[in-house]
């Protein structure tokens, strides 16, 4: 590889792919052969830097010059100034970083300072299309040394001893898992991986394949050399098609390199591994569930034990873990399980991935020490709810977990204390809510969820996620009673102990926790007929206030003719022919319409 | 499955109906090759009518009732053929907080098909996907694989109104 003097990085993440960053390393390429640049810059296509808000983001080094919402035709610019005359692209720079005649480290941006990376090491640092530059960053090293120098069992001590827990959401020792699997009798085993990353609202795992899909793959080698298997499967959603693309590249470079095949660093070791797409089912992302689908049937649950490690796929011994959970593995195996062991909480060691969306201003990946407080998550790194909105509550865990208030904003996020407020770590997806969500309604739309991803195997679920649902639907709906709200917490404590997989047992948190931190909200549509955060259509009511000067504009915009009044005067809505539609709210300038 | 049945008659060129064969050869004996041959017949023919599992069923020695189960369980597999141009709505939690649901609801009324179906035309079909896992753009619609991100509800006429031209 020759040696140049700028390194050109663009993210060619999901998010900053779909604001077009091909074309911005089309265009720079074409820049940079036009002023016979070539000896003297290189473009990079990497995996996500985790700041999506910024993006499309492409950052120069050695300087470091971290470049936002870059658009193709910026290209130019970048390589004319920037590689050509070594001048900084200032109207491009992210504002963080701006000093007067210099710029600052990325690293000390808030964004950036309070997070620590070990599962998201490489990405945006390496391009993980190419296994030189995963090697480059010790890649592969952990596989050579535990192939020729170290057995199965100290490789699962090493893991038992960090304290590793799976990054999938239920936190299970991962070392124990491995243990379990190891002990089972039996001369076929495999190892799985669940990269069917269903949660709405969570990237993760994406963007861990996206970004540094060796990691995974050196992981699975790792795993099979410690339990016996021979035979990998990556279980990885189809609407993930960089992701696959990207894991199936790094497949095809560790065959020829020798690292999956026969023989392994000459060691006689023998391992492979296959991609199994996934077809959109949520309940997919339950262990039993996804085995039955990797063997493909439909992918319903099976009842444990049988465990997995015990009998699991083709009715074998399999070892399942996240995407996430595997990206630690090697970093553990060339850091040791004391420096594991010293990040974290007493019970909760290592980092997490959070996916942070929703109402925050910036949007993206975060992996932070576990034991951070949301706070600091949401306030220091996520620079808080956009407009100036306060914020109202965190969602953790998907249709699986639960609502943080406010009021627990300094909340350790680590497995225990997250379970304690009744939400859950979940695989990771973050969703912001302001002040401007009504929790009632988020609480029916995890439910819809549930309802169209339960799998109908067993009637608890079945049944009654869509009983639940319809009780929701009556309430946001205005036709809620009281008796509903108890009905309600009933049809919960039913599903969670008679489901018969974590889809079902699990469905009740969205709508328990609201409940626990916003009964007020339930019972504001149930009494009184509100919806207070004015987000339930049914419960809407439009006003004109004395703000109003009689422009028309929200009469000419109105399909329903509901508003009348003279010009220069006051006008009115008419509520029977209203329907709702905020038409008119978002037409006028003067702030005279008011819902509520 | 007659409830389900595509009212487009289905027509398949001999190029596919081989294609079809291919497939079902080089997965023919591999342990768990149902859904992999079925999501390779659907790159082929853009959907899975009766006769397409029934091929299936015959040359991986299963039921039909078998791939039946498999397609119907699964949202990736479609019964009835999608619109020349697809519109997906993503409805994942980060869009849905901020307005996906308002979104969708102006695409339907502007193309004048429901989530999930065809116009009678075949031109548009609308879907509200899961999260395509580009939260940071939210809230996001894909129109015949071109993404528009942070979208504001004013935008979506324009923007559906290009593909109608």
């Amino acid at each position: 590889m020759e040696l140049v003097r700028s390194h050109i990085l663009v993210c060619a993440g999901t998010g900053c792919h779909s604001s077009k960053s091909d074309d911005i390393i089309e265009n720079l390429n074409k820049w940079i052969a036009e002023e016979k640049m070539d000896k003297e810059a290189r473009v990079i296509k990497t995996g996500c830097f985790g700041i999506c808000a910024l993006g499309p983001i492409v950052v120069v080094y050695p300087e470091g010059a971290f470049y936002s919402r870059v658009k193709p035709s910026d290209a130019e610019e970048i390589v004319k100034e920037h590689i050509v005359k070594g001048r900084l692209v200032t109207r491009l720079l992210y504002d963080e970083t701006k000093k007067a005649e210099s710029i600052s480290s990325i690293n000390d941006t808030n964004f950036y300072k309070h997070q620590m990376r070990i599962a998201l090491r490489n990405c945006g640092i390496i391009n993980p299309e190419y296994i030189d530059e995963y090697i480059a960053f010790e890649g592969y090293s952990a596989l050579a040394r535990a192939l020729t120098e170290q057995t199965p069992q100290e490789i699962i001590d090493i893991l038992t001893k960090s304290g590793l827990r799976g990054r999938g959401g239920a936190g299970f020792p991962t070392g124990r898992k491995w243990q379990f699997a190891h002990d089972a009798p039996g001369d076929i085993k495999y190892v799985a991986c669940n990269a069917d990353e269903g949660d709405p609202g969570a990237f993760m795992d994406r963007s861990v394949l996206e970004g540094d899909p060796h990691s995974v793959v050196e992981a699975m080698i790792l795993a099979g050399y410690a339990i016996g298997a021979n035979q990998g499967y990556v279980y990885i959603r189809a609407e993930y098609p960089i992701a696959v693309e990207r894991l199936r590249i790094a497949i095809k470079q560790a065959k020829e390199y020798g690292f999956l095949g026969d023989n392994i660093f000459g060691t006689g070791f023998q391992f492979d591994l296959e991609i199994r797409l996934g077809a959109g089912a949520f309940v997919c992302g339950e262990e039993t569930a996804l085995i039955t689908s990797i063997e493909g049937n439909r992918g319903e649950p099976r009842p444990r034990p049988p465990f997995p490690a015990v009998k699991g796929l083709f009715g074998k011994p399999t070892l399942l873990n996240n995407v996430e959970t595997y990206a630690n593995i090697p970093w553990i195996l060339q850091n040791g399980w004391e420096a594991f062991d010293k990040i974290g909480t007493e019970k909760s060691k290592g980092t997490k991935i959070f996916a942070l969306g929703g109402k925050i201003v910036n949007t993206g990946l975060v992996e932070v020490p576990m034991g951070t407080t949301l706070r600091t998550v949401v306030e220091d790194i996520g620079g808080g709810c956009p407009g100036g909105k306060k914020f109202k509550a965190a969602q953790t865990g998907g249709p699986s977990g639960g609502c943080i208030p406010a009021s627990h904003i300094d909340t350790p996020i680590d497995y225990e204390s997250l379970a304690a407020i009744g939400s859950m770590m979940g695989s990771g997806g973050l969703i912001i809510m302001d002040e401007d969500n009504c929790m009632v309604d988020i609480a029916r739309y995890f439910l819809d969820f549930t309802v169209e991803e339960s799998c109908g195997k067993c009637t608890p679920c079945r049944i009654g996620t869509k009983r639940m649902c319809q009780l929701l639907d009556k309430i946001v709906e205005g036709h809620g009673t009281m008796e509903d709200i108890s009905l309600l917490e009933d049809l919960c404590g039913h599903l969670a102990q008679n489901s018969l997989c974590a889809l079902g047992q699990t469905a009740p948190n969205p709508v328990l926790s609201t409940l626990h931190y916003f009964r007020d909200e339930y019972e504001a549509h149930v009494r009184e007929k509100r919806c207070p955060a004015g987000i339930c259509k049914n419960l809407l009511t439009y006003s004109i206030n004395d703000k109003c000067i009689g422009c028309t504009a929200c009469v000419r915009v109105c399909p329903t003719g509901a508003i009348s009044g003279k010009v220069k005067e006051k006008h009115v809505i008419d509520p029977a022919k209203c329907i709702k539609c905020n038409a008119c709210m978002e037409k006028c300038k003067f702030s005279a319409i008011e819902k509520g | 499955m007659p409830n389900t049945k595509t009212v487009v008659p289905f027509s398949a060129t001999p190029e596919q109906m081989k294609a079809l064969d291919a497939v079902i050869a080089s997965h023919k004996g591999q342990p768990g090759a149902t859904m992999p041959v079925l999501q390779e017949a659907q790159e082929i023919f853009g959907y899975l009518p009766e006769e397409v599992q029934l091929k299936v069923a015959e040359g991986l020695g299963l039921s039909l009732s078998e791939i039946y189960g498999v397609v119907s369980f699964y949202t990736q597999f479609s019964l009835n053929p999608k619109g020349k141009k697809q519109v997906a709505v993503c409805m994942g939690t980060a869009c849905y907080v901020k307005g996906a649901g308002d979104i969708l609801e102006r695409i339907e009324k502007l193309i004048g098909c429901k989530a999930g179906s065809v116009t009678d035309d075949g031109m548009f079909s609308i879907d509200a996907t899961r999260c395509i896992g580009a939260c940071g753009l939210a809230p996001v619609i894909l129109v015949d694989g071109d993404v528009y991100g942070n979208l504001v509800l004013d935008e979506v006429d324009g923007i559906i109104k290009k593909y109608m031209a």
